[in-house]
């Protein structure tokens, strides 16, 4: 079968090298039909333009489409302007030096544009570039422009990439059900084709034809209309699952260093946003750097600003903890106006370093994209980013379990004078856990970074949303802000189609303060002594 | 043997009388200079100053208010911002109605915002509010309401110590979001503003200005005075004890969840009124009176003054705001870092205030002459 195809491709070759000069002496009469000034013989034209194959046809058409069109009407001589003003002959393509004169351009009405429209995509159902006939085939399923039907046929026989075909099959098969004096048995052949498409388009399509056509096609346009629901409502169910996990992963991401600080001292980091804004400049920063010294180690930008923003952000905690938080235990609640009071000033000195308004972090190249699952769109920075904070969460609940610092630390949440009378030296253990919430925070801040605004205000908008996840979760309870924060979530996204994304939001707050009075200890409570504190 | 002193001696205590005088002094003669007075004398205050100074007058209620639960119940509430902003609104809510065809559309009856937004008529929520007394009762009930339901509900579970704080921050933070929307029929985004009228005097007139001026300085001292007579009283007492040790006076037999909610519910009527003042001296509420830091902001004024003092609390919110106006008027970089600073200082160095500082150092004085100052309740850890 492909030597065939080869063998026939080598044939068209060789025919084409021998029939090329008098091609290029038919193509200059077929471009003449546009030197004029009737409308229905230009419109005649642009279809035989489009079916002549000349190499220049798609650059004059567009040229028309433009108003770049230009004739001599002394010979009937066509030309083309580019981009730099330069004239082209439409029948070869060269340059004309010097510019011709006594031009008048090729008129235009809406007619004359629709059928430029109309031929330009059937040129390119004939592009070289697959992406190219993919999106000529979408654009001939919305328009559904039965003219194309000749050249959609060339152009399934002539494909031969799967996906490509499909699109041009459904493109035909929508013409086939919406143009006139087609067979039944084709139809329904279509509709087939059309429901497997099984979006929107297609759904609204079948919709009118269930209307108009003949009893069978009516029930074969039904029964396909409510596999298409079907198949829709499991979309969107996916849909909202996948959108809840991500906006779940980026709470749990900026709510988990928040756990731990809350969790092992108890006290309330009101600077943890604050963190996660310094982990976001400091990808900034890094990213900078990247693009003026070394552009070609963009994609690198992120892996070396994860580290950086750890260290960054854990140091600036380990700071404030020394500074402050140190002089202020067994006082919660002034700890929380202190933090505050911190959190103002890493505001205002970020905005007097890098200004008010939004800096650009952009995307390496694994980041952008997406692609389909079940008709569901998944954008690679969206995917990485749940992946990344399920790694980060392993990550710590590996450190709490298996290092000795973990152990240490979970028995000071756990009884803190109990653990120091067993020689566990308590400020230390609260200092690092406090830079280690504080560079988790920084962390998040870098992936942040890729769906957010990098602005002084970036921490403020996730400070409540990280204690509403902390407090539902239970605190000292890395599974409780886990479970809590996919929750959270994935509620957040069931409640917007039916609330919209504000009221979704209020009755969730609303909830979590109803819920805090049923167990003002979270969902998973630490048991024992340690909770009478 | 301690002799029973008269109560009104109680009542109003050495701070309170000076505080009481200061604030009559300044009304009296801030009042008397603006109106009588020519414009070119050195000792007139300009209109604007005075309405500035009421401004700052029912952000000192505020702070009285918050006091009162802060400071003798232990409750850190991080919403009474909240009431602030719903009894303004209460109070916007007449003074648009006052509008009348005055306005861009000239609709009689529809605010020009709703004109805009294509309602056909009234919410059933603005009805009776072109009515002054019906505005000013919604003005004390409805933040009343809110807290009595948030505080029955929570201290009835015994939410306490950051728990509550988050809660009530989560409440203003859910507020923020709804008052933002269009359709909840309060202006959305811009708020209510463009108001004429108050009880037919026109807003913008300078008489108007100065009696909102000395009306807020005769709430404050009623503010205080309320206040003052909570915490002086049996109840006031147990309220401390709960502060101090809130198991033992449950242990004791007291209803701590009763006595609590006493204290959050006039407190937030108290906040209602101190917005219903501030918004026809500014001429505007928006959401952003919801925005959770400015109920924080307003927690710092309380703890520079000095908390469990209410003389404090006012004081800290007059200097705190005082300091703001002129901050972001000659140094706008510097205000942030200020008070980011001052939240900080406050909390390490100053944990009774400035009149804890001034105490401190009376009380020295007063032991070099030999007299025992008289035991002052220090406010205890959390």
């Amino acid at each position: 079968m492909s030597s065939m195809i080869r063998l026939l491709s080598l044939l068209g070759i060789l025919v084409a090298a021998v029939v090329q000069p008098a091609l290029a002496q038919d193509a200059k009469a077929t471009f003449a039909t546009l030197a004029t000034d009737n409308y229905a013989d230009i419109e005649k034209g642009i279809g035989a333009i489009a079916e002549s194959g000349a190499p220049t046809a798609e650059a004059v058409l567009n040229a028309l489409g433009d108003n770049r069109l230009l004739y001599r009407p002394s010979d009937k001589a066509l030309f083309y302007k580019d981009a730099s003003g330069a004239f082209h002959d439409a029948a070869t393509g060269a340059v004309v030096t010097p510019a011709p004169t006594g031009l008048k351009p090729v008129r235009l009405n809406n007619r004359v544009r629709r059928a430029v429209e109309a031929a330009v995509g059937t040129l390119t159902l004939m592009s070289p570039e697959a992406a190219k006939r993919r999106q000529a085939a979408e654009a001939v399923f919305r328009s559904r422009d039965a003219a194309t039907l000749p050249a959609l046929a060339k152009a399934i026989a002539a494909e031969r990439d799967d996906g490509v075909k499909q699109a041009l099959r459904q493109a035909q098969a929508a013409i086939f059900l919406t143009a006139d004096g087609i067979a039944d048995s084709d139809r329904i052949a279509a509709v087939d084709i059309v429901a497997a498409r099984g979006d929107q388009d297609a759904r609204s399509m079948l919709i009118q034809v269930a209307g108009r056509g003949s009893p069978v096609l009516k029930l074969a346009a039904e029964t396909a209309i409510e596999a298409i629901d079907r198949r829709l409502a499991i979309a969107a169910t996916v849909q909202n699952i996948w959108y809840g996990l991500s906006l779940g992963s980026v709470l749990l991401l900026a709510a988990i260093g928040l756990a731990i600080t809350f969790g092992v001292m108890g006290i309330i980091n009101m600077a943890h946003g604050e963190m996660v804004m310094i982990g976001a400049y400091t990808t900034f920063v890094v990213q900078e750097i990247c693009r003026t010294r070394f552009p070609g180690l963009f994609d690198w930008s992120l892996p070396v600003a994860l580290p950086l923003a750890f260290l960054v952000a854990g140091g600036v905690g380990a700071l404030i903890e020394r500074l402050v938080i140190r002089h202020l235990y067994g006082r919660p609640l002034e700890t929380l106006l202190a933090t505050w009071g911190i959190s103002l000033i890493l505001q205002q000195a970020v905005r007097s370093i890098f200004g008010p308004t939004n800096r650009e972090v952009g995307a390496p190249s694994y980041m952008s994209g997406a692609f389909d699952v079940m008709g569901v769109t998944i954008t690679y920075g969206r995917l990485w980013i749940v992946i990344f904070s399920l790694f980060v969460f392993l990550g710590l609940i590996a450190v709490l379990k298996l290092t000795p610092f973990g152990l240490r630390m979970r028995a000071v949440t756990q009884n803190r004078r109990m653990a120091s009378a067993m020689g566990i030296r308590t400020p230390r253990v609260d200092m690092l856990a406090f830079a280690l919430g504080s560079g988790i925070a920084g962390i998040a801040g870098v992936a942040l970074s890729q769906i957010d605004n990098v602005s002084p205000n970036l921490g403020q908008s996730y400070i409540i949303d990280s204690f509403m996840v902390v407090v539902f979760g239970g605190v000292g309870n890395l599974w409780g802000t886990f479970v809590s924060a996919l929750t959270l979530g994935v509620a957040n996204k069931f409640l917007e189609p039916y609330a919209g994304a504000v009221l979704g939001k209020i009755l969730l707050l609303v909830f979590l303060i109803l819920f805090i009075q049923k167990r003002p200890r979270g969902l998973f409570a630490l048991k024992g002594r340690s909770v009478e504190a | 043997m301690m002799t029973r002193q008269p109560f009104i001696l109680t009542l109003i205590d050495g701070k309170g009388r000076i505080f009481l005088g200061i604030l009559v002094a300044v009304t009296v003669l801030v009042a008397a200079s603006n109106l009588m007075l020519p414009p070119t004398s050195a000792l007139h205050v300009p209109t604007y100053a005075v309405s500035l100074m009421g401004k700052y007058l029912c952000y000192a209620l505020l702070a009285v208010a918050l006091d009162l639960v802060w400071g003798y119940c232990g409750i850190l509430s991080l919403g009474h911002g909240a009431f602030f902003a719903l009894g303004g609104y209460a109070m916007g809510m007449y003074l648009m109605r006052q509008i009348g065809t005055r306005g861009v559309y000239g609709n009689p009856v529809l605010p020009d915002f709703m004109v805009f937004l294509n309602w056909q008529e009234l919410p059933w929520y603005w009805y009776g509010f072109s009515s002054f007394p019906f505005a000013m009762l919604m003005v004390v009930l409805v933040p009343g309401l809110l807290a009595f339901v948030f505080g029955w509900l929570a201290f009835r579970s015994r939410v306490t110590g950051v728990y509550l704080s988050i809660i009530t921050q989560a409440m203003t933070f859910a507020l923020l979001l709804a008052f933002f929307r269009n359709d909840m029929g309060f202006g959305g985004n811009n708020g209510l503003t463009d108001f004429k009228d108050l009880l037919g005097f026109n807003i913008q007139a300078q008489g108007m200005r100065v009696t909102l001026f000395s009306v807020s300085a005769l709430a404050l001292a009623l503010g205080y005075l309320v206040a003052r007579v909570m915490v002086t009283s049996t109840y006031g007492k147990v309220l401390i004890a709960i502060r101090d040790a809130e198991s033992r006076a449950r242990f004791l037999g007291y209803r701590v969840e009763h006595y609590k909610l006493l204290a959050f519910t006039v407190s937030a009527m108290m906040a209602g009124i101190a917005g219903a003042l501030y918004v026809p001296q500014v001429g505007i509420i928006n959401p952003q009176e919801f925005a959770p830091a400015n109920s924080i902001e307003a927690v710092i004024w309380v703890a520079v003054g000095g908390r469990g003092t209410l003389v404090g609390a006012a004081l800290g919110a007059v200097v705190v705001n005082f300091a703001k106006t002129w901050l972001t008027g000659a140094l706008p970089e510097i205000w942030l870092f200020a008070l980011g600073a001052l939240f900080v200082v406050v909390t390490l160095y100053m944990p009774k205030g400035i009149l804890g500082l001034f105490q401190t150092f009376t009380r020295r004085r007063r032991a070099d002459d030999g007299v025992a100052g008289t035991p002052v309740p220090q406010p205890a850890a959390e």
